[in-house]
């Protein structure tokens, strides 16, 4: 059996471990130190590098406000996916590189005091591939949003769905994209940040649909790769192609923000964008008070939206205080809005 | 999950037709039969399926936003008594007419004739019938500068909430985000040699065994084939084809697979629209598994120390031996799954 000399590889691709770090940009030599304390822009000439998923919401968020939820969701291996090693090697390899149970972290936290449900993707974990723990955190994400009508922040650094996970992981478009819709429908604002790269399926599914969707200059941002595209249909790909900024000429990105302004502009978006105020009507359809109807709060929202409304909306009120339960009401009451609370 | 899903179907729709069995020894190269059948040029395509199962078709053109996309095609058709909309990739018999439809891989605008034809048919109260046949949406400059993404995860976005039947069938090839935008249905069909994959075999080869002839390893290791499928959840029902390939006998193909569309609109257009919509949603919420466990994500390897460095090297170098991990070591697969799905 050939001897396998230790190999640094995996670690230094993903977290630098030197002293230097070389600018792909500008070729200047910079110290690590400095550059995450320039939040990792080279000081020079502007390039933004990948940020890892607690980097990004210590950027992002008030100091101490976020809180994890989810951290135990764990990858399976429903295909019994085998490349040039078994997949569930590959994830632990990934999550003894990276400290992270997959490719993406989510939670609640704070941007200049005001709330957000927040789910950050993680490149450094296996390509920030989306596969069921990442499309369920997104939905949960999205869920919780819903739940607590906050605003969802979702941050994007993906090379798409996990192969190993089939189509299964392709299944996550239809799944996280649903949860959205809801959203949407029900009037809570959703901004999506687009960093390098944001490529495949997550580009195709949730990334692109932020009711603001924001990128960092020069992401890679597109759906089919050039490798795919010259593959595919033999073309040639024009320079720039598929950069934050042909995005933003294309007219699929509200704004391309540099690093150092990303919070503000976040705080400043939030501002404008607050969740619809319930209208007593859904305020007590989602406590159940009304025509109890097993299909749970997300259907009756639908319903509030495609019907046209019958009374004139009301003022806000306050959610009302929930009774007990009503006896007509089983504990099915809805599976989805169950576990977007638990 | 595949019973649960059956179960799901029980209540709402009883399966009128009994499912082909799933046939789990498929080896490489059934697999790789399969595909070929799949993308053979003579099977039939969309047109010719709706000609030979519909009793009335017109065709609709144009997305009204930019052009006609020859490689989507969308319209009326009366199937035994239903009156329904259809929306379809279409490919070419031949070259010249493979050019004119770009080889059956639609550019935005065709997602978006599809999306308005969807969107007219729920006005209308029609059922939906999407037959899908796609190697992927079109890669390419043109294609990302007018939202390929974006046309695709707005497809599905629009799907999920529909209040309308609809029937997905799979009668070639189902070519990732491509096929999924039109893939989002109460019932997902497939044909007995037609293939669902996140990415082609192609592709998944040339970036995980870095060659395209690792292709037939690939599409095995995808488990794309029908009946592979099925047992994972995402097909709920595979129709046989004639001995040979559904190339061999267009008009027996056409009649089986009438037969269970139709069979489906009978059972589906009954069932109230909260239900079907909330189930459809369900559906897709409950595609891919994954483990959830109360224990904190793995330790972080924020280490400083020399002692640590090595203990961090002595790690790597331990998941990168060529025994893959030793046992008693894959700590995250040892951990009881606090429950398997929501």
């Amino acid at each position: 059996m050939p001897i396998k000399l230790p190999s640094f590889r995996p670690r230094r691709d993903a977290y630098p471990p030197d002293l230097w770090t070389k600018c792909p940009s500008c070729g200047e030599m910079l110290f690590n130190k400095q550059l995450d304390k320039a939040t990792r822009v080279c000081p020079s000439c502007g390039h933004h590098f990948r940020l890892s998923a607690q980097a990004r919401l210590d950027l992002l968020l008030d100091h101490g406000s976020f809180e994890e939820l989810d951290a135990g969701l764990q990858s399976v291996d429903p295909l019994g996916f085998v490349d040039q090693k078994p997949y569930p090697d590959r994830v632990i390899a990934a999550q003894t590189a990276t400290g992270l149970r997959d490719a993406a972290v989510r939670g609640i936290g704070t941007i200049d005091g005001q709330p957000v449900s927040v789910c950050v993707m993680d490149f450094g974990f296996m390509g920030g591939s989306m596969g069921a723990v990442v499309g369920e955190k997104v939905t949960r994400a999205a869920e919780d949003a819903l739940a607590r009508r906050i605003p969802l922040l979702i941050v994007s650094a993906s090379g798409g769905a996990r192969m190993q996970e089939g189509t299964l992981a392709l299944m996550q478009l239809a799944k996280t994209v649903g949860a959205l819709e809801r959203l949407r429908m029900a009037g809570v604002p959703y901004v999506s940040l687009l960093s390098d790269p944001t490529t495949g399926g997550v580009f195709a599914s949730y990334a692109v649909l932020g009711d603001v969707n924001l990128a960092e200059p020069n992401a890679l941002i597109g759906f089919a790769g050039a490798r795919v595209a010259a593959g595919t249909i033999g073309a040639e790909l024009p320079p720039g192609f598929q950069r934050a900024e042909f995005l933003f000429d294309h007219g699929f990105v509200d704004r391309v923000v540099h690093r150092s302004e990303l919070r503000a502009e976040l705080a400043l978006l939030l501002r404008y964008l607050q969740p619809r105020a319930l209208t007593a009507e859904a305020a007590t359809s989602s406590l159940g008070l009304s025509s109890f109807r097993p299909l749970g709060i997300l259907s009756s929202l639908a319903d509030r939206v495609l019907a046209p409304a019958e009374e004139p909306a009301p003022a806000p009120a306050p959610p009302l205080p929930a009774p007990a339960p009503a006896s007509s009401a089983p504990s099915a009451a809805s599976p989805t809005a169950e576990a977007s609370r638990g | 999950m595949v019973d649960r899903l059956l179960g799901r179907s029980r209540d709402a729709t009883p399966a009128p037709f009994p499912a082909v069995p799933a046939d789990s020894a498929d080896n490489q190269a059934a697999v790789w039969a399969r595909v070929q059948l799949a993308r053979n040029l003579r099977r039939p395509h969309t047109l010719e399926l709706i000609r030979l199962m519909a009793d009335g078709w017109v065709e609709l053109h144009g997305d009204r936003l930019f052009g006609d996309d020859g490689a989507m095609v969308a319209g009326l058709a009366t199937i035994d008594r239903h009156r329904v909309a259809i929306v379809g990739m279409q490919k070419g018999a031949d070259t010249e007419e493979n050019i004119r439809r770009s080889f059956g891989m639609p550019h935005p605008e065709g997602y978006r004739k599809a999306m308005r034809v969807m969107e007219m048919a729920e006005r209308f109260g029609l059922p939906i019938v999407t037959l899908i046949d796609v190697p992927g949406a079109h890669p390419g400059a043109e294609s990302e500068e007018r939202g390929i993404a974006d046309a695709i995860a707005r497809s599905i976005a629009l799907m999920s909430r529909l209040r309308t039947p609809i029937v997905a069938v799979i009668t070639g090839e189902g070519g990732s985000g491509g096929a999924l935008a039109l893939a989002v249905a109460d019932v997902v069909i497939a044909l007995e040699n037609a293939t669902y994959s996140v990415i082609t075999p192609e592709g998944c080869a040339s970036i995980l065994w870095r060659t395209p002839e690792e292709a037939p390893t690939a599409a095995r290791a995808m488990r794309m084939s029908a009946g592979e499928q099925q047992r994972l959840g995402v097909v709920d029902v595979v129709v046989p084809e004639p001995a040979g390939g559904a190339h061999t006998d267009h008009a027996e193909t056409a009649r089986h697979l009438r037969a269970t569309i139709v069979g489906w609109l009978d059972a589906l257009v009954p069932v109230p629209t909260d239900q079907l919509v909330e189930a459809r949603y369900r559906r897709f919420r409950a595609l891919g598994p994954y483990t959830e466990t109360a224990a904190p994500a793995v330790p972080a390897p924020e280490r400083t120390g020399l002692a640590d460095r090595l203990r961090n090297l002595l790690d790597i170098n331990r998941w990168a031996s060529p025994t893959g991990p030793q046992p008693g070591q894959g700590r995250q697969r040892d951990e009881p799954p606090a429950r398997d799905e929501v």
